[in-house]
């Protein structure tokens, strides 16, 4: 595989397993906390690096899985006061632990593999050339090896539990009364938008996270009201962003990441006009 | 030694340049909190979240079009796409069945997207000095020039001074804004108004907090400023005091460790200035809501030991007799820490004596003792009376109610029952003195 290849399939793998996970934030009209995960994981993720001394996947995810429901579960307990409303909860929330985060990254820079820029738009560039070595073999690219699994996690996830995704993201007040608790399904989702944004975060950034979150959910929500044909045109159009912005990128010799959240909004946008110019007539 | 002479020098402002870093955070952070504060109470706390990433490809354009770094130009460039970014976030929303959350999503990423790609274009095209755009992102307190200080305090004057004129106005649109439209004032138009003013705050506070984390200037006041006060005027002020005390300390955080970006400083401070808050503001900060748990628990404990030595003086019409502790944890199962407190309480309050280590109420603790007992069969009977419940399910509830009602409405049940003497179980019910009745 070509270092070319190797980027341009390490977008595709984070702009489909985004814009899957994404397009449920999205249904619970919930796409802030998708923003508000990508910023928290931040400090997670560096005392992964620093207590560990080392990029285990193992410890990273369990770092991510736990900010990202103690995201959650603080917003939930902020906001419970009803002195503060639910998105300056969140807001709240975020900022501080993506600020812990920036910190403790400009404290330890050289002893860890991250600096302020990185955090933000990643340096996909270089993916091919970092490894992932388990057992003293080198089994491919870090990035897109996890990813992979990262998205058949993913996957399996949504095709096993889709009655209950469903469910409690469309109507969650009849998914409780049907004994199907939205709150528990809220957390466990909470779960897996960490993993997947943890897994994307250290190789392509922040940025491009939120990006594929929401782009291709939004894009697809405009097109459709049933959740499977949703969920594929998601997967389309995140491929879609990724192969675009990849490209605008070596036009422009320009930082990729970014471009592929550009393309995505491009598609979006294209996709908004139609549909309205079509409503219109 | 260091640190304290570099305090010394901090806030002395001895140093002309860090005079103008204080007085441009203090003003940044003072305009922020107090504008941020309507942003709060609208529920659109994240619009300036994403206001503040649609900031930085305005900075790229007015750089890349000027070719230098003047910050009236770039903070211009940056109003010019934040306030795009603001129209198309409604616009999306009125043209689609997409929500808030959504199109601030779309706006966010796409926007900081186009911001990175320009910002990267610029690095690599350009010499060394340029690469200084890249302070916007996390923001450099430090780099506020007494030029840029100037700009700050027209811009803060002058948004001040709007909001001050505008504020009764704002204030309905904020609370009722039903209620505004009804009595002829231009809702759209102030509203407007209002957001313009939010975006030029978060615009002018960019270069000190970077446009990652602008937005907790906005919000993260306002909450913590929330939990002492329920007057908007004095909330505004009191948001504008923590937002300027965030900025100052963020700067002398800054400036004892130059080579740290500003921005994450700032939020650090402002939010352990909300975490303070919800923490100790009297009344309804969670520590003070715990001690009033807490009292309520208390008093609670001691009415039952009162209630259980009076059943047991009635049954024996002894009042004289005095009790071990472990006797009275045997009337009502007491958990023995929580009787040994009880009864010491009840002992200081004169409702409780000790004799040779036994207990024994007295006068006063006699008639408080009826009074909880009448209260708990009032209650049961008025239960069963008016709304006709079946008799085992009367005693529970009446175990909650007899620490709650009221004199008034002790009185009034007594009224509306016709002062019966017997609960529904057949028991007397104790008025003033039980000890003659029984």
């Amino acid at each position: 595989m070509t270092p070319d290849m190797t980027v341009i399939i390490t977008g595709i793998l984070v702009a489909v397993s985004c814009g899957l996970i994404g397009l449920f934030l999205i249904l619970r009209q919930n796409a802030m906390l998708g923003d508000a995960i990508s910023h928290s994981i931040l400090p997670g993720l560096v005392l992964a690096f620093l207590i560990t001394g080392s990029r285990n996947v193992l410890p990273m995810f369990i770092g991510a899985g736990v900010v990202g429901v103690l995201t959650a579960f603080i917003t939930e307990t902020i906001s419970k006061t009803e002195r503060v409303y639910k998105d300056a909860a969140l807001g709240i929330v975020f900022t501080t632990l993506f600020a812990i985060g920036v910190i403790l990254v400009s404290i330890f820079t050289g002893e860890i593999d991250l600096d302020q820029e990185c955090v933000l738009y990643g340096e996909i560039t270089y993916v091919h050339w970092d490894r992932l070595i388990m057992f003293g073999l080198d089994i491919g690219p870090r990035a897109p090896v996890i990813l992979a699994a990262i998205l058949i996690i993913d996957i399996l996830f949504i095709f096993l539990f889709f009655k209950q995704l469903k469910i409690t993201s469309f109507d969650p007040q009849f998914a409780d009364s049907l004994m199907i608790s939205s709150k528990k399904w809220h957390y466990i989702l909470m779960i897996f938008v960490s993993m997947t944004v943890v897994a994307s975060f250290e190789s392509v950034g922040a940025i491009l996270v939120i990006a594929m979150l929401i782009l291709p959910g939004a894009t697809s929500f405009l097109l459709t009201t049933k959740l499977l044909p949703m969920l594929l045109l998601s997967a389309l159009f995140g491929t879609l962003s990724a192969l675009g912005g990849y490209y605008c990128a070596s036009l422009l010799d320009t930082s990729i990441s970014s471009s592929i959240a550009v393309f995505g909004g491009i598609i979006f946008f294209i996709i908004f006009l139609i549909k309205s110019v079509v409503r219109t007539n | 030694m260091e640190l304290w002479d570099l305090t010394i020098r901090f806030f002395s402002m001895a140093d002309a340049n860090v005079r103008y870093v204080i007085f441009g955070s203090m003003l940044l952070g003072g305009a922020a909190g107090g504008l941020g504060t309507f942003a709060f109470l609208q529920r659109r706390s994240l619009v300036g979240d994403t206001v503040a990433h649609a900031a930085l490809p305005g900075v790229a354009i007015a750089f890349l079009l000027t070719g230098e770094k003047n910050l009236l130009i770039i903070l211009s460039g940056a109003l010019f796409t934040s306030w795009i970014g603001v129209v198309l976030v409604n616009y999306i929303i009125s043209r689609s069945k997409l929500k808030l959350d959504t199109a601030l999503g779309i706006v966010l990423s796409v926007f900081f997207g186009i911001g990175i790609v320009l910002l990267s274009i610029i690095q690599k095209s350009g010499s060394g000095s340029q690469s200084g755009l890249d302070k916007f992102l996390f923001g450099q307190a430090a780099a506020i020039s007494k030029n840029d200080v100037i700009l700050l305090a027209i811009v803060g004057t002058a948004l001040l001074a709007i909001m001050t004129s505008l504020y009764p106005k704002f204030k309905i649109i904020v609370f009722d804004p039903l209620f505004a439209s009804a009595s002829g004032l231009k809702t759209n138009f102030l509203q407007f108004l209002l957001s313009t003013l939010i975006v030029i705050s978060v615009i002018i506070g960019l270069q000190a907090v970077g446009v990652v984390l602008m937005a907790a200037l906005l919000f993260t006041p306002a909450a913590a400023a929330r939990q002492w006060t329920d007057n908007l005027s004095k909330m505004i002020m009191l948001a504008s005091v923590f937002g300027a005390a965030s900025g100052i300390l963020g700067a002398y955080i800054s400036f004892l460790a130059p080579k740290f970006p500003t921005g994450p400083w700032i939020v650090i401070v402002v939010s352990f200035i909300f975490v303070t808050s919800i923490l100790f503001a009297p009344k309804r900060g969670v520590i003070s809501k715990m001690r009033l748990h807490l009292n309520n628990q208390r008093k609670t404990n001691r009415e039952h030991i009162l209630k259980a030595l009076y059943k047991s003086g009635q049954k024996l019409n002894d009042w004289s007799k005095t009790y071990s502790i472990s006797e009275i944890a045997n009337f009502w199962s007491f958990a023995e820490s929580k009787l040994k407190y009880g009864i010491r309480q009840l002992t200081r309050q004169g409702m409780m004596e000790s004799i040779n280590g036994r207990y024994k109420l007295t006068d006063i603790g006699i008639s408080e003792g009826a009074r909880v007992l009448r209260l708990h069969r009032l209650w049961e009977l008025y239960l069963s009376k008016y709304l006709e419940l079946p008799e085992d399910h009367l005693h529970r509830d009446a175990e909650d109610m007899e620490h709650i009602i009221t004199p008034e409405i002790e009185a009034r049940l007594v009224k509306l029952l016709d002062n019966p003497q017997y609960d529904p179980h057949n028991q007397e019910i104790p008025y003033t003195d039980g000890k003659v009745k029984s």
